[in-house]
């Protein structure tokens, strides 16, 4: 177990058990985008650890450059030399040969809303809109209640019964519909963003970060503002999350 | 031949300045003559954009750079002139002659950059000279007033020595006031485009000029750039010492060099642990002041550009470690610090991999059938910010440690209390990382608005557990034994580089920063009001500004090396004298004269609180 103890050998398994640990230790797997740049990240630490002082350094250089130059590695040379650029040659038709499937999309993490929107022939201020449901606190239940209504009438086949993104047609989707439940939707948003996220539906995203292949529908068309806002609440109230709120202009 | 090139550089300032002023007068007239010109004009070839892009962003480095550097370059010449270290006192004058070579490089941009405008937007121009016009009589004689007080300051260097040193010291405190006013009267201007204030529905003045200037993003604009201008100057003050340290002859240059490297790094460091505290008050402010700006910045199309930020960040950090790791090497004693690197490269990496993770990953169909949606179940919630302040902090904390060690390597505490010293530090660090992790991890389970609330105490923990070590290190350090002197200049040749990459790395985050403060504006010149109607209304990809951001950091650094270069020349042939004074020598130049020492220490007027060759002579508590 002595080879244990070189610089080097010790590099070389830091990178290996942590592709290992990145791979399959995390379920689902990891995108091979988000692999690859925590294993550069990895890459760039273990390098940065063993050249932090010139002992480490020397040691770590030392069976690459014997290697490279030793009489006696004369075979583990030649062998690098095929095996080296027939990797290299792997992972170049790999990145360059056409695959069946679409490539990888760089999506952004929320569309941004304008100030003001139009709705069924009147202008409606976005910013600093709050939801007017929840000033009546007696009736409150009973909006969550219509909400729930309205949720199951036409949101459920996409968003699913978790409100978790996962309905019947969701699997047909690309992007899939948005999950409830996680922390990262509407919990960072303000109830205002899903009103006009809802109104609009997938026509009405704005002209940047396009294509963003939405098949959310205009609900403005079937659903009134007051049946909007009941949905609204009762999102927030099924996964118990709570709407941002607007900060205070200084 | 050293003055008569200061002496053409300050002719060509001069002559910038004067231009300016001359401008000045004619400036409504213009404005009168562009409301019966078109809107735009095409710049020859690239456009009008990518003109008013390159020069401004060339402009805004040298300026950064100018301001940046005599924060610190005044602070180390208050240091010398109190300790009587005659290195400080040539450390600072080696600093302020780095910034003068840039000086009228910086006008003469600024120039380029006001005739562009002019030429090219002249609408535009009309528009903002309607507004801010008495701002530009303020910023041209506060110009002049730095210019005049810098020139004095620089060559008064040795006439201002000795009992009359205080003069001199307040000539650039002065230099520093009026470089931070123009810093504040041009950031006025931009942060006008981005949330204007103080007009009517028309886009008119409505009272007073002050309304428009305190505009909502002016004051976080003003810390965060104040800041990030003493990181840049620092930055770049430790690439021309490294520089000059991989073209030195001597050992004794070595060392020099090796030292102000050390410093230049030092300055950077400090200011970078807080910098992003600023960043986040700004995007905080910039997120109220609009929510759809908040998003377009944040959640929108630009949100790529925040991991493209935290890679550079993150070598930002892990570079700054490293070179403080190698640095221990010349310092007797240090050995017996070495086994927290492990510890701290791994916190250093976790830190960098949760800020690097996408919300919205690169994800092809069956990656995201697999994960259930765009956003993956687990890596998801180290996408959201309550992870990224976590892991900032964390590794805020980390460098801090690295610097502490770094800072007791060669001395052992005599103090009798240095045991329960050592408890308190460590429990002050120990209970700011259980706060930053714990509010990290409460902040998932409350409403959105709580949770940013929580960064503030990530904040406060941090500086608290910062100001509580450093109070008690000084003092129990303070007398301490030396388990030997620092060997400057022996440093590994590679630290060199990682001082350069650092600079690089900085000066193009800059670049893309600033491309994010003014893409927010998307298809508006000021925000709201002023519509961009040229040909370059759309916002450019990430791609796109980043092949521009890169091309001109390339530009910046060619002139920047062709300065270190002059820096040099003039210093060529005159060995032993490399500007006002004898320079200083330092532990590890071998072939030094420890004659010189006391000479540079004479000519700083202050005491033989040094011995000869001793680095850690008179030190400051500040400064290592």
């Amino acid at each position: 177990m002595s080879f244990l103890r070189s610089r080097f050998v010790q590099a070389v398994l830091v990178l290996v058990i942590a592709f290992v640990v990145l791979r399959f230790g995390i379920q689902p797997p990891a995108p091979w985008s988000v692999l690859t740049l925590y294993m550069s990240i990895v890459l760039l630490a273990v390098l940065v650890f063993v050249s932090s002082d010139s002992d480490s350094w020397r040691e770590f250089v030392r069976p690459i450059r014997a290697t490279l130059i030793s009489p006696d590695k004369r075979r583990a040379r030649l062998g690098l030399l095929i095996a080296l650029p027939l990797l290299f040659g792997y992972y170049a038709y790999t990145q360059a040969a056409a695959k069946p499937q679409a490539p990888p999309e760089l999506r952004a993490v929320h569309p941004a809303p304008p100030a003001s929107m139009p709705f069924r022939g009147k202008e409606i201020q976005i910013t600093g809109l709050d939801n007017p449901l929840r000033k009546d606190q007696a009736t409150f239940k009973k909006h969550v209640a219509a909400g729930a209504e309205i949720y199951i009438r036409n949101c459920l086949y996409c968003h699913g019964d978790n409100l978790d993104g996962k309905g019947h047609f969701a699997y047909g989707f690309n992007p899939p519909p948005a999950n409830f439940q996680d922390p990262g939707t509407i919990a960072m948003l303000q109830e205002a963003y899903l009103f006009w996220r809802i109104a609009k539906g997938g026509p009405g995203l704005p002209k940047e970060s396009t294509p963003w292949n939405s098949v959310m529908p205009a609900w403005e068309d079937r659903l009134t503002e007051g049946q909007i806002w009941q949905v609204i609440v009762y999102l927030y109230d099924a996964t118990g999350q709570q709407p941002r709120r607007w900060e205070e202009s200084h | 031949m050293r003055e008569c090139h200061a002496v053409r550089r300050g002719a060509w300032a001069a002559l910038a300045v004067v231009a300016l002023l001359m401008m000045l007068p004619t400036l409504p007239a213009l404005a009168q003559d562009a409301a019966r010109e078109p809107a735009y004009r095409a710049f020859p070839l690239i456009g009008s954009r990518l003109a008013v892009w390159a020069v401004a962003q060339l402009h805004l480095n040298f300026a950064a750079f100018i301001l940046g550097v005599p924060i610190f370059a005044v602070i180390i010449e208050i240091i010398g002139w109190r300790t009587g270290d005659a290195r400080y006192d040539w450390l600072s004058h080696e600093f302020v002659k780095l910034t003068f070579a840039a000086f009228s490089t910086t006008a003469l941009l600024g120039a380029f950059l006001l005739f562009l405008f002019v030429g090219y937007y002249p609408k535009f121009w009309t528009y903002m000279t309607s507004i801010f016009f008495p701002t530009y009589w303020i910023y041209a004689l506060l110009f002049f007033a730095e210019t005049f007080t810098v020139y004095v300051w620089y060559y008064g260097w040795d006439w201002l020595s000795g009992p009359r040193k205080g003069i001199h010291v307040a000539l650039g405190v002065l230099s520093n006031l009026f470089g931070t006013a123009i810093l504040l009267v041009a950031n006025s201007w931009v942060t006008f485009m981005i949330s204007p204030a103080g007009i009517d529905e028309s886009g008119a003045l409505k009272g007073s000029v002050w309304a428009a200037i305190n505009n909502f993003t002016w004051m976080p604009i003003n810390i965060h750039r104040l800041i990030a201008n003493i990181v840049f100057g620092g930055t770049i003050a430790a690439a021309y010492a490294a520089f000059r340290f991989l073209g030195a002859k001597t050992d004794e240059e070595r060392a020099r060099y090796d030292w102000m490297g050390y410093i230049g790094n030092f300055v950077a460091l400090s200011a970078f642990i807080v910098l992003p505290f600023a960043g986040y008050y700004l995007g905080r402010e910039i997120y109220a002041f609009n929510q759809t700006m908040g998003i377009t910045m944040m959640g929108g199309f630009m949100s790529w550009l925040w991991i493209i930020q935290a890679i550079l960040i993150g070598v930002l950090f892990i570079g700054s470690n490293y070179y403080l790791w190698l640095g221990m090497e010349r310092i007797p004693g240090s050995e017996r610090y070495r086994r927290y690197v492990p510890m701290m490269i791994g916190i250093l990496a976790l830190g960098f991999m949760v800020w690097a993770t996408p919300r919205s990953m690169v994800i092809t169909l069956d990656e995201a059938r697999a994960m259930g949606g765009t956003h993956h179940p687990v890596l998801g919630f180290l996408g959201v910010m309550s992870a990224k302040n976590t892991a900032v902090n964390m590794m805020i904390l980390t460098t801090f440690v690295s610097f502490v060690l770094y800072r007791r390597a060669n001395r052992i505490s005599i103090k009798p209390w240095v045991g329960i010293g050592m408890v308190v530090q460590w429990a002050a660090l120990g209970l700011a990382a259980a706060v930053v992790v714990f509010y990290g991890v409460y902040g998932y389970f409350v409403e959105s608005l709580v949770r940013i609330g929580f960064s503030v105490y990530q904040v406060l923990a941090v500086l608290a557990s910062i100001v509580i070590v450093m109070a008690i290190d000084i003092p129990m350090f303070r007398g301490a034994r030396s388990t030997g002197t620092i060997r400057w200049g022996t440093i590994a040749p590679r630290s060199q580089y990682v001082l350069i990459l650092l600079a690089v790395t900085f000066t193009w985050l800059m670049g893309l920063m600033g491309f994010a403060r003014s893409g927010i504006r998307q298809h508006w010149h000021v925000y709201g009001v002023m519509r961009d109607n040229s040909v370059d209304a759309v916002t450019p990809a990430i791609g796109y500004a980043a092949n521009m951001i890169t091309t001109v950091t390339i530009v910046f650094f060619a002139l920047v090396m062709f300065m270190f270069w002059l820096g040099g020349l003039s210093e060529k042939g005159k060995a032993g004298e490399s500007g006002h004074a004898s320079t200083p020598v330092f532990a590890g130049g071998s072939d030094a004269d420890p004659t010189e020492s006391g000479r540079g220490r004479s000519r700083a007027g202050g005491s033989e609180a040094s011995s000869a060759g001793e680095s850690r002579g008179g030190r400051s508590p500040l400064l290592p």
